[in-house]
């Protein structure tokens, strides 16, 4: 099954790397804009998935928000907890070993003291921020292009490079789904594991309802302002660049210096 | 002799002065706009009003027509005369509306400005932070400030957690060009069509 798993991945990231680039390697590249090569079919996912937001998701993420405080705040606590699983290999294979050990230590912490990870002591004792990791982040860091943009059946945006990254998740990257879905444990099953996911998108919804709403209020293309945001959040996850930097500031500059309308 | 000494002294000095007190240091003239934007927003008017003033505003402290042309990305050397005219008058007229309704949505929001950094002669960059509330986490927002007549400085883009607004209306713009084979009419209709509502 792994090998299946592999041999899907592998097929997956060459036939993609082809698609729409004249032959050139697009995930070779580096520093190149995300393509929409699939577009036409990535607007129709984005459609359904809007279908599916508007039916499902948004009405739950609101009862969500209605939930009281500490219970939100521990939800989100034990999800960030769960990720420093993912995110501690991603800072090892980034060759940043030191944050790879404060996070061994934040998830040390959190588990025992936070009670798998409901409270946040790490954060109390003076750990420094939080800054979840993932794989995709990682193959970009290693100069992997994202390719082209992807709309997710119920997932949402993502490129083919992140979505490879999602893959390797399952592929034995994420110690949370190889214990629950792999284990064989009478504690942690496959149906927890997906609750887990559920969870992360809802919390991501509920603490995104006035903003999206609004971004799709004053769009006069939706679906190109969402690519547009998705990228460039990815650009600067994978740059490690500190929200609000300069280095985003100056990427732009070269189109604005032709501007003067004065 | 000393009459003319004088004289030529007093003009110095009062170029010298004219020249300095109307330059507005960029991070003054940010803090000072989002006192104004949070005054309004904080005014017991209604939206409809709130929207007006903040319309107001915009089309003192925005360089509307410059984010705009930004916006349109390589299209707009491919415009003549005409076709630009038309593209700022429907650009300023969806901004307008699209910027103050996104606003208006907001009460009494504080925003603080922290550090500013000159990036060249035309451009400082304004950091700043919209201070947390218990509904939501602090947000960095940073300003692109064209300071090239420094007596008149003009909001070019805002990078909010890092993300450019002026970026994501570029894109969205090329992704309606695209959509139409370049055809700048199809812009022209959408950007009228979203005034009208």
């Amino acid at each position: 099954m792994r090998t299946l798993k592999i041999i899907f991945l592998f097929f997956f990231l060459t036939a993609n790397a082809l698609a729409g680039s004249d032959g050139k390697l697009e995930l070779s590249k580096k520093n190149e804009s995300t393509k929409d090569c699939f577009e036409p079919l990535n607007r129709a996912t984005f459609a359904l998935n809007q279908g599916l937001d508007k039916a499902i998701l948004k009405p739950v993420s609101k009862s969500y928000r209605a939930l009281p405080a500490p219970i939100k705040r521990g939800t989100s606590n034990v999800l960030n907890n769960l990720s420093t699983l993912i995110t501690i290999p991603n800072n090892v294979l980034q060759g940043d070993i030191k944050l790879a050990a404060i996070n061994t230590g934040r998830l040390v912490v959190n588990t025992t003291l936070g009670i798998l990870g409901i409270f946040d002591p790490a954060s109390e004792m003076g750990f420094p921020k939080y800054v979840k990791e993932d794989y995709g982040q990682t193959l970009g860091a290693w100069g992997v292009g994202p390719g082209c943009y992807l709309v997710l059946p119920v997932l949402g945006p993502s490129t083919i490079r992140d979505t490879a990254g999602m893959f390797v998740n399952v592929m034995g990257g994420d110690p949370y789904y190889n214990i629950s879905v792999n284990g064989n444990n009478e504690y942690l099953d496959g149906e927890l594991f997906a609750v887990t996911k559920i969870l992360s998108g809802v919390e991501f919804r509920a603490n995104n309802i006035e903003s999206l709403d609004n971004l799709e209020k004053n769009s006069v293309d939706f679906y190109a302002s969402v690519r547009s945001l998705y990228t460039q959040d990815r650009e600067n996850k994978i740059k490690n660049i500190q929200r609000g930097s300069i280095e985003v500031i100056f990427k732009e500059d070269g189109d604005w210096e032709e501007i003067d309308t004065k | 002799m000393q009459k003319i000494f004088i004289l030529t002294l007093f003009i110095i000095i009062s170029l010298t002065n004219s020249n300095n007190a109307y330059s507005i240091s960029p991070d003054v003239f940010i803090q000072s706009t989002v006192n104004r934007a949070s005054q309004v927003l904080s005014e017991k008017i209604s939206k409809e009003e709130k929207i007006n003033k903040l319309k107001l505003i915009a089309k003192e402290t925005v360089d509307i027509r410059g984010v705009g042309f930004y916006s349109l990305g390589a299209a707009r050397k491919s415009l003549n005369d005409e076709q630009k005219n038309t593209y700022s008058n429907l650009f300023e007229s969806y901004f307008l509306k699209s910027f103050s309704s996104r606003l208006a949505e907001y009460t009494n929001p504080e925003i603080e400005v922290r550090n500013k950094k000159i990036l060249n002669d035309t451009y400082t960059i304004v950091n700043s932070v919209l201070i947390a509330t218990k509904d939501r986490p602090e947000v960095k927002i940073d300003w692109r400030v064209y300071t090239k007549n420094s007596d008149n400085p003009l909001i070019r883009d805002l990078i909010i957690e890092g993300l450019s607004l002026a970026r994501t209306q570029k894109e969205e713009f090329t992704s309606i060009l695209n959509s139409n084979d370049g055809n700048i009419n199809a812009l022209f209709e959408i950007l009228e069509e979203f005034s009208k509502n």
